[in-house]
């Protein structure tokens, strides 16, 4: 394989990031599932960079699962695209950061609609003014948080206190790195490295000091896939797929794999509890399973934070033995503890505990 | 009466040129070739064996050779035309190197660019060592051998027809013409050399419009076991044991299939050369939709453009086979000689 052929296909597709003042919406699922995402993003980006990034609490679903579901008609998740860029407008912001995939490629098709049939922009102009009498502009620059992280990745690099280094082998770790269809397969050109060979994961582990595998069904999609999920007679579908692309994975012995949407991390981690309770199958080396951490959480870990300040202990799939060849030293006593020293209740069937 | 002391420039010295050139210094014209390449011959000095009779390409290229040897013959390699304009009713061309040739007429003959297939990103062209393209298959017939990267014989080979050709994604809607015969051609040479590998043909149509090109599609299958499968293939990746997985729809079972294979080669398009497309901007030629030179009229006028005096042969038109070139290529000389004549 040649890495200078993925670099020139890189070089095709370097989008524009803003550098600061950043709206900030967030995500419908991700403050659940992975808590300590969201939070981490907030905090590097103003404490650790200085950097602006305002929030306005009147932000509401982007309505994209509803959309994608047949239940939100294109006209009605316009009109909600639309408020929210009212909210940026009145806030004086013009680069927008969006923390879900889904609710990015929502943004993304919205506004290459609007640039294709402009009567549309004006239809739904007509939509948010009668029903909340807001006006908005088109953001300046749109990016999604995983972009603004590979933005900043030299500086994570620099800050970091760890290296993805197996301190017990010396060896770079081995990472899979799988990205939300709807970050570039829909537009290319919206994502940082395209829709083949997207570099914007990549791109932070190659700095971070990792080794990306490249596994025959690294583009498939990881099981959710909406209908084959929402839709509950689906669900063999969606875990059929996500089994497809573990099997695949399994022969490169992945110490851990990264995303960057709600929806990938969440069917990735907890379909690997269903396929073990279904036939006993575990897709990491050693009998474990594999982590899966958001990139907010593998920035955090890098830098030194406490892993469970992270939220990876809510996850299925636990993240010990990847905290072991890190290197990072945590206190079991203190999983599951509120931060003034509460015990909270510990989840059972936790994998990899 | 003609004047026989007409100055013609042919631009462009492969097989149109070679041959356009050859056959207007026999009518007695003083041409001038300009080749940008420091040799005459174009694509086919990278090609092994022609359709439909697998001449070495080589003959073709010999005789080539000798028409251009010719004493109303000047060959100019290593030189590109950068522009032209029209003076009155003779030509002013600037090279790129600053000279200054005058013309009577000019014959545009610079073919055509094979379509980069690294722009196919998700066949992996340029990143897996063993995704290769059909001319690269050419260069390995001519040295003899077919390998892989790590030396090893292949077992199972795909050849991917259509690849930037009939595809909007890469904004090439035509067809090629040539790549459908070319994948046939090149299955029975890796059928001859390798008896043991299984040799699999990825098609959307299966275009064989040349003579003999049919027949050369049937001796595939029942000669040479060569598999048709009609499907387009949507993505190639690498496994751990270095071998390419290949899915693709097999329309006619109605199923998807994954296939592994050794090595996928792929039937790279014909586009409007660079070359061309610079000399159209900056002359004021048509283009096509196609990009490529747009003819004055499909059906009376294909070697005619839209400037009096500029005339086109070959592939710089549309794609062609060597011998429609050779045709267009003589046929370009009727329209130079009428054109002549009313000046």
């Amino acid at each position: 394989m040649k890495e200078e052929g993925k670099r020139r296909i890189w070089s095709d597709y370097q989008k524009e990031i803003a550098d600061d003042h950043f709206f900030y919406v967030r995500s419908c699922i991700r403050q659940s599932f992975f808590p300590g995402s969201e939070t981490f993003f907030l905090n590097f980006m103003r404490n650790v960079l200085g950097k602006d990034v305002y929030e306005n609490p009147s932000h509401t679903t982007c309505t994209g699962i509803g959309y994608h579901s047949d239940i939100v008609p294109l006209a009605t998740i316009m009109t909600v695209v639309a408020r929210h860029f009212a909210l940026m407008k009145e806030a004086g912001y013009k680069n927008i950061a969006i923390s879900c995939v889904t609710s990015f490629g929502i943004y993304t098709e919205i506004l290459e609609t609007w640039k294709h049939f402009p009567e549309e922009l004006e239809k739904t102009r007509e939509y948010l003014f009668k029903a909340t009498g807001r006006e908005f502009d088109i953001p300046e620059n749109m990016a999604h948080t995983s972009d603004i992280i590979y933005k900043f990745r030299n500086e994570i690099a620099e800050k970091g206190k760890y290296r993805l280094i197996n301190r017990l082998t010396g060896e770079p770790l081995n990472v899979v790195e799988h990205i939300g269809c709807h970050y570039a397969k829909m537009f290319p050109k919206s994502g940082v490295g395209g829709a083949e060979f997207p570099n914007v994961l990549a791109g932070m582990i190659d700095s971070w000091g990792g080794k990306v595998v490249d596994y025959p069904e690294r583009r498939h999609c990881c099981g959710f896939g909406f209908r084959q999920y929402l839709v509950q007679a689906n669900r063999g579908y969606s875990v059929s797929n996500t089994s497809k692309k573990f099997a695949s994975m399994k022969p490169y012995k992945p110490d851990f794999i990264l995303t960057n949407c709600p929806g990938c991390t969440m069917f990735m981690d907890k379909w690997q509890y269903t396929m073990k309770e279904m036939n006993g199958e575990v897709f990491g080396d050693n009998g474990e399973s594999i982590p899966v951490l958001t990139y907010e959480e593998l920035a955090g870990l890098v830098m030194g934070y406490n892993p469970w300040d992270l939220g990876i202990q809510y996850h299925m799939v636990q993240s010990e033995p990847l905290l072991r060849k890190l290197g990072i030293e945590y206190d079991p006593d203190d999983k599951f503890r509120t931060k003034d020293g509460r015990q909270m209740p510990v989840p059972e069937n936790l994998i990899n505990a | 009466m003609l004047s026989m002391d007409r100055n013609i420039v042919v631009i462009g010295g492969g097989t149109a040129g070679m041959e356009a050139a050859g056959q207007l210094s026999k009518e007695g014209f003083k041409v001038t070739l300009v080749e940008k390449e420091s040799d005459t011959g174009g694509h086919l000095r990278n090609w092994y064996h022609l359709f439909p009779d697998r001449r070495d390409s080589v003959e073709v290229m010999n005789y080539l050779k000798t028409r251009i040897v010719h004493d109303n013959i000047t060959l100019m390699t290593g030189t590109t035309i950068e522009s032209f304009e029209k003076r009155d009713d003779s030509f002013a061309l600037k090279t790129t190197s600053g000279g200054e040739l005058i013309a009577d007429a000019v014959v545009v003959t610079t073919g055509f660019d094979l379509f980069r297939c690294e722009k196919k990103e998700e066949y992996g062209y340029g990143i897996y060592d063993n995704v290769i393209t059909s001319a690269d298959l050419e260069k390995m017939f001519r040295k003899g051998e077919v390998k892989r990267s790590d030396g090893v014989i292949p077992e199972k080979i795909g050849l991917v027809h259509c690849v930037g050709s009939r595809d909007e994604k890469s904004g090439n809607r035509y067809c090629s013409k040539l790549c459908c015969v070319t994948a046939v051609k090149q299955a029975i040479e890796l059928k001859e050399m390798l008896p043991a590998a299984k040799v699999f043909c990825f098609y959307m149509d299966i275009r064989m419009g040349g003579a003999l090109y049919e027949e050369m599609y049937r001796e595939a299958q029942e000669g040479f076991g060569v598999n048709f499968i009609r499907g387009k293939v949507s993505e190639v990746s690498e496994n751990i044991d270095n071998k390419l997985v290949a899915k693709v729809e097999d329309t006619l079972l109605g199923r998807p299939m994954k296939i592994e294979l050794d090595m996928m080669i792929l039937m790279a398009g014909m586009e409007m050369s660079a070359e061309g497309r610079r000399i159209a901007l900056s002359s004021g030629l048509k283009t096509g939709e196609n990009r490529f030179f747009s003819p004055a009229d499909h059906h009376f006028g294909s070697n005619m453009g839209n400037v009096g005096g500029v005339f086109y042969a070959g592939t710089c038109t549309a794609p062609m086979n060597i011998t429609d070139t050779i045709s267009h290529a003589r046929a370009v000389v009727s329209d130079v000689v009428d054109y002549l004549k009313t000046m």
